[in-house]
């Protein structure tokens, strides 16, 4: 029997407000544990939660991005669980009016367009974080990250591989960061994901019964999980067996899924509204408000990219994974009519640059004029391509201006006939064999001889000219021998 | 004796030069030495007492604050044992108005555990006694409020109310109690019961002081999400010496079987007088009175439950110590044994409840269904104050009962709040004021109520009648 795979996928994201979602607590990462609390955030006897109006203002950015209805009425809900990670035994969260209802995320599965719905988008507060002592002699518990606004994002049971829940997640984060309302950082727990995923014979409508996946730190992480559960449950029902429900960690270093709890264990959460959060209507003007201040999505991006600046749909698929470098990658084509030039550059060497020495381009000190200025340097022949990399990797590292570097480096690009000859000169003599092999016939000799020129001048030489000088002399060489 | 007067009396006197703080606490403990010990009104008396700057308004009066609310660096125990050593590391709202003020914070009065009951005596440190009996109980829950500031143990106090924590000890003591509008003093700081129906309030020897009290502490506060951003009037400024086009309701479903005759005589009695004064009274029907009791102990026990949920021994608080036998782990063991062991019977009940209206499946049955009743309470009464200033019933079908007598029979002890949950219900403000006592010399209250943000209207009708009555002047007689 053939099997059809269903995913739904709980992404929660990390809102980047200054403060926590319902006090005045700092949100930044790495601090002494326990620094960044407040008698509200950890849930002091007395204490009450004020809701952050940025917090509020981001979720229903997100939940108008991923074309949710944005819901005008806005309610917390308390859900009811006892962990000690959760200081009040409760999580303020949104139950049955959550910020946006009915959106969706689309995603490229070969080269055809998918939509994947979204349920809900709910904001609701964070839990601490608990450290287990490994003799097992104590617990702790960190509340710095309890209280952080954390939004809910559920999509509809509508993704059908593993690759498409990668590719979901893809989309999904990057709309999220060119909000600029999230970091997105899976490895700071900036985003999490859970996957429920079941399987049904082909052509089926009916749901099969579902597990609940969590513990996947990375979107590959995700992905290995459900391709494991994935052959784990065709495995079980090909046999004729059943799956039970259940929630199961993937361990990430043994690839494999364990069962953690049964459905029995299930809690009831007695969510109700909380007393403390006082309901209110958002104007219908500010919702549009924050419609219009949407800025562009990565999809529109995409398209004006290929229409504005000939990109190929994969070519601009590529820079708009980085929001910043296409605000950098506008600026240079806004002043310098070369797009395709400019995209080399930024995917070529500057992403080099960046993976290298881990940065992202907002952390490089480079701004347009200057990029522009190095990449006609070399259009006008005055640097190499490998010069201008150099120059540009010195310039970025030591925080210096191109045109002092290049100085610096004296490595100008040597493009004048006569100041080569000298060297051609030399590499000729030095290499006596390649010169007969180009005489008698072997074409591709001279490009080695290039190369030697290239080496000696320790890449200033104009490649170009080089071929020229060499061609002009051999030839006269041939002349002078007979 | 200086702990005898009001504090109204008080600042009139330290302006006169008559009187000092130091005098006044000297007064008070020396008072406090020979009456605590029969009394039991408070849960914790100060070590020592700072001394507050003459210049301000209050000019250093004490006050006496129930221990559900924050003091800074003090207990705030809300008489349970799960909070036995909890000490407030920051002050409530209405504590940092007192202070602001120049309120001197002394004391922390008794009250039932967490603020569940009417008689005080399910505090973890014992009952708190009634000043005109001692064999009875004060009220509750804020009875060792209200039996301190009666048996001028402190010159006046700051009480909750939930359901009529506030009123039905004022009434059983013969004091004044008032609990305003939701949402006009900042919840802040007060350890909650049932959120939705929480309030601050003054416990004081007059109307006079009560309106100076909810002078200080009243406001909108931006810590609290439910508190009101309207501006608050001079409740003192209120007063007046008659009641002409005053028109107040009575309403049927308070004057029916339960209700103790003699307590219905003084009430009777009361509003002569203030026919007198030129109010006019109508009856009226609240319809849906008769929900109310079932409607508080669904939505109340509800909010508990979730509420009370953070006592678990992890941060602060009493913590149990694991059991080793217990199958289900060292964690769920621990919370076991804390809850278990650090609430008291009433609260357990009281989460067990409020836990059970809320489960999957009940939810919609009670919470839910109990949420639409208390709107149709609201709008009985947002119709009556259409054509009323005021309403007027009794503040407790019975005066004080004895000591033991309702503890075993928790829906005769839930009916002494009869009169007193509607209020908390549909938001308003309700003051009770003495108004009489029962042949064995105990004091019966009389309780208004107003349209919500019109305690001004409370304290008018409150005022007249007090000029016109001997009973706050009562004094109990502890035989000392």
């Amino acid at each position: 029997m053939k099997f059809e795979t269903v995913i739904g996928l709980e992404v929660h994201v990390h809102l980047k407000t200054k403060t926590k979602a319902f006090c005045g607590c700092s949100t930044e990462f790495g601090s002494e544990p326990n620094a960044q609390t407040c008698p509200v955030c950890l849930g002091l006897p007395g204490s009450l939660p004020v809701l952050n109006a940025k917090a509020l203002e981001y979720a229903v950015k997100v939940a108008l991005a991923l074309d949710c209805e944005a819901q005008g009425f806005i309610k917390f809900d308390r859900k009811n669980y006892f962990y000690p990670d959760l200081p009040k035994n409760y999580q303020i969260s949104q139950y049955d009016m959550p910020v946006g209802l009915n959106g969706c995320v689309s995603i490229d599965i070969d080269n055809t367009e998918k939509k994947i719905r979204v349920k809900r988008v709910h904001l609701e507060e964070d839990a601490g974080k608990l450290i287990h002592k490994q003799d097992g002699s104590a617990s702790l518990v960190d509340y710095n990250r309890c209280g952080i606004a954390l939004l809910e994002i559920v999509s509809e049971p509508d993704i059908n591989s593993p690759a498409e829940a990668f590719e979901y997640l893809k989309n999904l984060k990057l709309i999220v960061q060119y909000l600029g309302v999230s970091d997105c950082d899976m490895e700071k727990g900036s985003l999490r994901c859970d996957a429920n995923i079941s399987l049904r014979p082909k052509g089926k409508k009916q749901l099969g019964t579902k597990i609940e996946l969590k513990n996947m730190n990375s979107f590959k992480g995700v992905r290995d999980a459900l391709e494991y559960e994935a052959r784990r449950q065709e495995e079980v029902l090909s046999k004729g067996g059943s799956i039970t429900q259940e929630t199961r960690l993937w361990d990430e270093d043994k690839q494999l899924t364990f069962s953690m709890r049964s459905k029995e264990e299930a809690h009831d959460y007695r969510y109700f509204p909380d007393p403390d959060l006082v309901p209110f209507t958002l104007e219908r003007e500010f919702i549009a408000e924050i419609k219009k201040g949407l800025p562009e999505l990565p999809k529109n991006k995409l398209l004006r990219y290929i229409k504005e600046f000939g990109l190929s749909q994969k070519e601009a698929d590529v820079i708009i994974q980085d929001k910043d470098m296409c605000v950098l990658f506008e600026d240079c084509a806004a002043i310098y009519a070369q797009p395709r030039r400019i995209y080399n550059w930024l995917t070529g060497v500057i992403l080099s640059y960046m993976n290298d020495r881990k940065k992202n381009i907002t952390q490089l000190d480079l701004n347009s004029q200057a990029l522009v200025k190095l990449i006609q340097y070399v259009e006008e022949d005055k640097l190499s391509n490998l010069a201008a990399k150099d120059v540009l990797f010195c310039a970025l590292d030591g925080k210096k201006d191109i045109d002092s570097v290049i100085k610096e480096k004296g490595v100008t690009q040597v493009s004048d006939a006569k100041d080569l000859e000298k060297i051609v000169e030399a590499a000729l003599k030095d290499n006596p064999k390649s010169v007969d092999d180009f005489l008698a016939g072997k074409e591709n000799a001279i490009m080695f001889l290039v190369g030697q020129v290239m080496k000696l001048s320790k890449g200033r030489a104009n490649p170009k000219v080089v071929k020229e000088v060499i061609l002009r002399r051999l030839n006269k060489t041939q002349t002078y021998g007979t | 004796m200086l702990n005898s007067k009001t504090a109204h009396e008080l600042l009139d006197l330290i302006k006169a030069g008559k009187a000092s703080q130091d005098k006044i606490l000297s007064d008070l403990k020396s008072r406090i030495d020979k009456v605590e010990p029969k009394v039991k009104a408070y849960a914790h008396l100060p070590k020592e007492t700072d001394y507050v700057k003459q210049d301000s308004l209050l000019k250093g009066i004490p006050i006496a604050i129930k221990d559900n609310i924050c003091t800074k660096g003090q207990l705030a125990t809300c008489a349970s044992r799960i909070l036995e050593n909890f000490s407030a590391p920051y002050d409530a709202t209405v504590i940092e108005k007192l202070k602001e003020k120049g309120a001197l914070i002394f004391g922390k009065t008794n009250m039932d555990e967490f603020a569940f009951g009417s008689s005080c005596e399910t505090s973890c440190y014992g009952p708190t006694r009634n000043p005109w009996d001692l064999k009875r109980v004060p009220g509750g829950s804020s009875g060792g409020s209200a039996a301190a500031v009666a048996a001028d143990e402190a010159i006046w106090a700051l009480g909750s109310d939930t359901g009529g924590s506030i009123r039905q000890p004022a009434s059983l003591c013969a004091v004044v109690g008032l609990k305003p509008t939701y949402g006009r003093v900042s919840r802040y700081g007060l350890i909650a019961f049932a959120s939705s129906l929480d309030q601050i309030g003054p416990i004081t020897k007059d109307v006079h002081d009560a309106a100076l009290l909810l002078n200080v502490i009243a406001g909108y506060d931006k810590k609290d999400s439910t508190c009101a951003d309207i501006p608050a009037v001079d409740y003192t400024s209120c007063f007046t010496k008659d009641l002409k086009g005053v028109k107040i309701a009575i309403p049927k479903e308070y004057f029916i079987g339960g209700l103790d005759k003699e307590v219905e005589e003084s009430v009777k009695q009361a509003k002569a007088v203030l026919g007198k004064l030129g109010a006019t009274f109508k009856e009226v029907s609240l319809p849906h009175t008769k929900y109310a009791v079932s409607v508080y102990y669904i939505i109340a026990t509800a909010e508990a439950s979730s509420n009370l949920a953070r006592f678990d021994g992890v941060q602060y608080g009493f913590r149990g110590k694991p059991s080793a036998s217990d199958k289900s782990g060292q964690m769920i063991s621990m919370y076991k044994q804390t809850r278990g062991k650090g609430f008291g019977l009433e609260a357990k009940r009281r989460i067990i409840l409020g836990t059970y209206v809320l489960s999957s499946g009940y939810y919609d049955a009670y919470y839910l269904r109990a949420l639409k009743v208390r709107t149709l309470i609201k709008n009985d009464f947002d119709k009556v104050f259409k054509d009323f200033d005021c309403v007027l019933t009794p503040t407790s079908p019975t005066a004080a009962f004895k000591i033991g007598e309702r503890l075993e029979d928790p829906l005769s002890m839930y009916l002494s709040d009869i009169y007193t949950i509607s209020a908390n219900l549909a938001g308003i403000p309700a003051i009770s004021l003495p108004c009489g006592f029962t042949k064995d010399k105990l004091p019966i209250g009389l309780q208004l109520l107003s349209a919500p943000f019109k305690e001004e209207d409370l304290f008018k009708v409150s005022y007249a009648f007090e000029q016109n009555t001997p009973w706050h002047k009562m004094k109990p007689d502890l035989k000392v």
